[in-house]
């Protein structure tokens, strides 16, 4: 059992919010403010000082990205904080913003549909607290269809790495999902820095940089 | 010559005929109206009466102007300006200070006071005064007076039947002679008429811009519509669904084996439909316009298409109805190109200079694309047009195609 998280959530439709609340609750988080504006929700991790921000992109009061704007700062103020932006669409451009702040550590961008596979949600919550990078499956996608440069240079096989290092997951975790073994994902990890010129250095940074590359197109 | 005009004269007879028929009623409720108003006008009750005299001539100057096509004159269009705001009293504000309404007031004055007494002398001199001279034999004839005598049209007496047809010939010969002026007098008078009551060149102009005006405004509600039914879409259907997904989900976790893989196919159902309403809402009006504007926009749309895009695209913020235009215009071009052009791959690029913004979405696909065979591109140029933007298309047989769109439009 991973350690209970004090999260703070942002969401502006109440039948979401008291979801969302049951749904980390049920996984042993304590929600420690639910919150349904964006000012709120500053205040709420300023005097909470939460494990992990989740929000909401669109919020009141001018019902466009505040969530995200709010997130941001609180990203700009304290670059460790972990903050988790759940998303009605698929929007490359959020995630590549969010990404750009701190060292693009402990961010997460995930579509709302996403949280009905409830254990995949408490999975993903867990790893953006812990410092992962995660980016919707479905953005992921979504650029794949793209050919783009410096992508064009990968084969079908390291795209599908690179897909499943921005959905977070582990080395051993894409073995797994790949049916390889984790040395043959080490070797196309290898080959993606390669290619997208990031040298050898500390490991997860670079994983981030593969991922921000990817976003940025 | 004498074929026009004879051809011409029952429409003339009619027009002058029918403006005496107005023109009489009109000169008592003139008189009326005017004398009360202002023999009541120190008492103030006159004053409304004295608004309603003015304002007389707006229906005199509507029927009028509709009475024109009698003399094959197109009945020329209104002159006056819609009012911004509903009410009787917002009306009256606005008609009392168009001077169209007082160039109407004085063709009525003119209508009840002067030109219908002309209209039944000449009526009278023209038509009335041959006719009954061609008709002395039968007035002769029908007149039972001792003295065996008639005086025709109170002017001349005959006591002959051959005093009577010589009458005839010459009323026949002066019908003649007079038909044409009778025509010319018409003529002179639709002009008065028409120049009085159709609109002048700054009011044609005024309505112009208010057309222009009120298309804007119609484009810009259906914008605003457009964003209702996301938001409504958004808030409502959307989180009810993923709050069922959400359930769904939970339920799962905790239902016994034989429920657990029911509950997993509605989960599925739950979430294919999550994913096509986001589709469908995303395709409505997609939020990263608003919030970052066309070139994020353009890039999310060049993520989309079936057809892979270079992206060239440097552009501030502009209106939102700048923004929507031109990004639907692209999307309905790359949904083209996708379908039609047989393109392997397609480039959009966007400046912004001189004050205008131009967008252009080449591929290099087969060409041949015909922007007058399918709605989308019409609909999207006359979107444009509306902001006095253009919309090219330049696609010879064997390609490629070049979809350029023009807005002149200020910065945000």
């Amino acid at each position: 059992m991973p350690p209970a998280l004090k999260i703070v959530l942002a969401e502006d439709s109440v039948l979401l919010r008291e979801g969302l609340v049951g749904v980390l609750t049920r996984f042993g988080h304590e929600v420690v403010a639910a919150v349904g504006d964006a000012e709120s929700l500053t205040a709420a991790v300023r005097s909470y000082a939460p494990d992990l921000v989740v929000t909401d992109v669109r919020m009141p009061p001018g019902l466009t990205d505040e969530g995200l704007r709010a997130a941001l700062e609180l990203r700009a103020a304290n670059a460790s904080l972990p903050v988790l932006v759940l998303s009605q669409y698929v929007q490359r451009a959020y995630a590549a913003e969010l990404l750009d702040t701190g060292d693009g550590t402990g961010v997460g961008y995930l579509l709302k549909d996403r949280i009905g596979q409830v254990e995949q949600f408490a999975e993903t919550v867990e790893r953006v607290a812990a410092g992962g990078t995660v980016v919707d499956p479905e953005v992921v996608r979504q650029l794949l269809r793209r050919r783009r440069d410096p992508l064009a240079a990968l084969t079908p096989r390291e795209r599908e790495v690179l897909a499943l290092v921005a959905e977070g997951k582990s080395n051993g975790a894409i073995a797994r999902e790949l049916v390889v073994t984790e040395a043959a994902v080490g070797k196309h990890i290898g080959n993606i820095l390669g290619k997208l010129d990031l040298p050898p250095a500390e490991d997860t940074h670079r994983r981030v940089l593969a991922v921000l590359a990817y976003l940025r197109g | 010559m004498i074929r026009t005009v004879v051809r011409d004269v029952p429409r003339t007879v009619a027009y002058l005929l029918s403006g005496v028929l107005i023109g009489v009623p009109l000169l008592v409720v003139l008189l009326v109206l005017s004398t009360l108003g202002l023999a009541l006008a120190p008492a103030l009750v006159g004053l409304p009466l004295l608004a309603v005299a003015v304002l007389s001539g707006i229906p005199v100057g509507a029927l009028e102007r509709r009475r024109l096509a009698l003399t094959h004159i197109p009945p020329p269009p209104d002159p006056h300006a819609t009012p911004a705001e509903p009410g009787l009293a917002a009306w009256a504000r606005l008609r009392l200070t168009e001077r169209a309404t007082w160039r109407e007031l004085a063709y009525t004055g003119l209508l009840g006071f002067v030109l219908w007494p002309l209209d039944a002398l000449v009526l009278f001199g023209a038509l009335g005064l041959p006719g009954a001279m061609i008709g002395a034999p039968v007035q002769l004839a029908t007149t039972s007076s001792a003295s065996g005598d008639a005086r025709i049209a109170k002017l001349w007496l005959i006591d002959s039947y051959g005093q009577a047809l010589l009458c005839t010939a010459a009323g026949v010969v002066l019908l003649l002679a007079l038909l044409r002026p009778l025509v010319l007098y018409t003529r002179a008078r639709a002009a008065l008429a028409r120049l009085l009551l159709a609109p002048s060149e700054a009011e044609a102009e005024r309505r112009l811009a208010e057309v222009t005006r009120s298309r804007a405004r119609l484009v810009a509600a259906f914008e605003a519509e457009r964003r209702r039914i996301e938001r409504d879409l958004h808030d409502g259907a959307q989180q009810r669904l993923v709050s069922l997904s959400m359930t769904l989900g939970l339920a799962r976790l905790d239902a016994p084996p034989e429920l657990s893989d029911r509950l997993a196919a509605a989960h599925r159902e739950a979430d294919q439909v999550l994913g096509e309403l986001r589709e469908l809402i995303h395709g409505i009006h997609p939020q990263v316009l608003a919030d970052y504007g066309l070139p994020d926009a353009l890039a999310d749309a060049a993520d989309r298409s079936a057809v892979p895009v270079e992206l060239d695209v440097d552009l501030p913020r502009f209106a939102e109805s700048v923004e929507s235009a031109a990004y639907f215009a692209v999307r309905e071009a790359l949904a083209n190109i996708g379908r039609h052009s047989g393109a392997g791959r397609a480039w959009i690029s966007g400046r912004y200079a001189g004050g205008r913004l131009r967008v252009e979405v080449r591929d290099d696909g087969t060409g041949g694309a015909d922007p007058a065979r399918g709605t989308g591109l019409t609909g999207l140029a006359d979107r444009l047009a509306v902001l006095d933007g253009t919309l090219a298309v330049h696609s010879p047989a064997g390609g490629p195609t070049v979809l350029s769109l023009e807005i002149p439009c200020p910065q945000r």
